[in-house]
């Protein structure tokens, strides 16, 4: 097989696991092409691409650019900030415009959940989600495990932690499904308050002390505290958060075992991650920024391919 | 579904045999040549090319594999996107020579998509091809080979079909096919 079974990447849960299998083939000959002396190929020099983002977002968006550049696709930039958003046009007008310029694909970030598979109902192009509010993020996951997938070979039986702000983050979502697909064990660490309630539904183990999470897990994703979607306090401060949560170089000698350290970023050093762990010989949030631009070119390139 | 065949391990042993000395006749030691197989299968052609020329000059060679997948011209004109292999290609080829190698030289679009892929890794001094069939008259591109196994003249309805111990098959057997009329 050597095509996706959708047209659009809306989140993992729509996905099968031999579209991921086929996304990380296809992402491994793509980390050769980045790692060139010229990192670009030809492939979607006939695709223009729109990077629509109603949300900010810096690492996201430069990844998916980069992608789409060292594919040679033409690419238009939007952001909600300097646009006629502001005027009160509604989304499918916006896109629809973008789309009547000839635009290929739709690389979008919203900030209400569903807004891409909406689009995708209402338009023709491709359409990338890049994170639809505490819903799902799709290339954020499948560059997680593709960079799990590398260090450790394969994801079947390994267990994977992922610790702090749950209930805000889309990335634990989207990260669940993937980690499932792959057949890997799940478990969500944090505070109470921070654990969606209906969690366990997913299959997943539920753990409130991070301590008792390290000492279970071969790979544990960190996550950021998403203060900017909190509109009440779930923790009395970050220093107690940091004090409960927070993990630190002392915490992973006293595990003495392999442990991998991951963040999607941008990390709160020193609230979810301490410096000497974030720096340390466990960490992979580097490889997995690089992985991201691979994997991401590899979404696109898949997505586009084929007859329309 | 009519096949003849065209190479047994026999003849191909003695035309592998051939293109290595035509290559050393033209390449003398090889330090300045290195040799690139196309993915997928012209990289167990240059494999055996590469094996024997060493063993030949007793010297080492370099030997790189080159995927064109990213390169081809049909991107979006296929039902399904083709599928990537690697590539690699662990030396500098700025101002060398290159001799790139393929099973079949057909159209000529996936050599066309190689010279392309191959300037990604530094301009050569020059390119060579061989091929181990050459299938004639039916080139779209204007590309020859500059070595060649074996010329065989073939219509759009047939096919060739490669099948190398190499690949896992049990002898070496090179097969004119004709495809079945629909």
């Amino acid at each position: 097989m050597s095509q996706l079974s959708q047209k659009h990447l809306l989140g993992i849960k729509n996905i099968t696991r031999e579209d991921i299998e086929l996304i990380f083939e296809t992402a491994r000959s793509f980390k050769e092409v980045i790692n060139r002396p010229i990192k670009k190929v030809p492939s979607l020099r006939d695709i223009t691409i729109a990077n629509v983002f109603f949300e900010n977002s810096t690492r996201t968006r430069l990844s998916f650019e980069l992608a789409e550049k060292r594919l040679s696709a033409d690419v238009v930039n939007f952001s909600s900030s300097t646009s006629s958003v502001k005027k009160g046009e509604t989304l499918l007008d916006t896109v629809n415009n973008i789309l009547a310029m000839k635009v290929d694909m739709v690389v979008m970030r919203h900030s209400s959940p569903g807004a891409p598979h909406f689009l995708a109902k209402h338009i023709n192009a491709n359409i990338v989600n890049a994170g639809d509010g505490t819903h799902e993020h799709p290339t954020q996951a499948l560059l997680d495990t593709y960079s799990i997938m590398e260090k450790h070979g394969s994801l079947e039986g390994l267990k994977v932690a992922i610790i702090g702000d749950i209930l805000h983050s889309r990335v634990a979502i989207s990260n669940i499904f993937a980690l499932q697909k792959l057949g890997a064990e799940v478990m969500v660490c944090g505070p109470n308050t921070l654990l969606p309630k209906f969690i366990g539904a997913l299959g997943v183990k539920m753990e409130l002390d991070v301590r008792k999470a390290l000492r279970w897990c071969d790979v544990a994703n960190v996550l950021r505290i998403q203060l900017e979607r909190q509109q009440i306090k779930y923790f009395p401060s970050l220093r107690e958060y940091s004090l409960y949560y927070g993990i630190n170089k002392k915490m992973l000698d006293e595990l003495d075992k392999e442990i991998t350290i991951m963040h999607p970023g941008p990390i709160n050093r020193g609230v979810e991650l301490n410096s000497d762990v974030a720096d340390s010989e466990h960490s992979i949030i580097l490889e997995q920024v690089q992985n991201g631009v691979a994997v991401r070119m590899a979404v696109l390139y898949l997505l586009a391919g084929g007859k329309d | 579904m009519q096949k003849k065949l065209i190479l047994d391990t026999h003849l191909l042993n003695i035309t592998v045999n051939r293109l290595c000395q035509q290559l050393i006749e033209n390449h003398g030691d090889f330090s300045d040549t290195a040799i690139i197989g196309m993915q997928p299968r012209g990289i167990y052609l240059a494999e055996m090319i590469h094996r024997k020329l060493e063993s030949d000059i007793n010297r080492k060679i370099d030997l790189g594999y080159l995927d064109t997948t990213f390169y081809r011209d049909d991107f979006r004109r296929r039902d399904t996107p083709v599928k990537a292999n690697t590539t690699k290609v662990p030396f500098i080829i700025e101002d060398r020579n290159v001799v790139l190698i393929d099973d079949v030289l057909y159209t000529g679009r996936s050599v066309r998509a190689a010279l392309d892929a191959m300037i990604a890794f530094g301009r050569p001094q020059k390119v060579e091809l061989l091929v181990l069939v050459n299938r004639k008259y039916t080139r779209h591109l204007p590309i020859e080979p500059d070595y060649v196994g074996k010329d065989v003249n073939t219509m759009d309805t047939q096919k060739v079909l490669v099948e190398l111990e190499a690949q896992g098959f049990k002898d070496n057997k090179i097969w004119l096919i004709n495809k079945e009329s629909e």
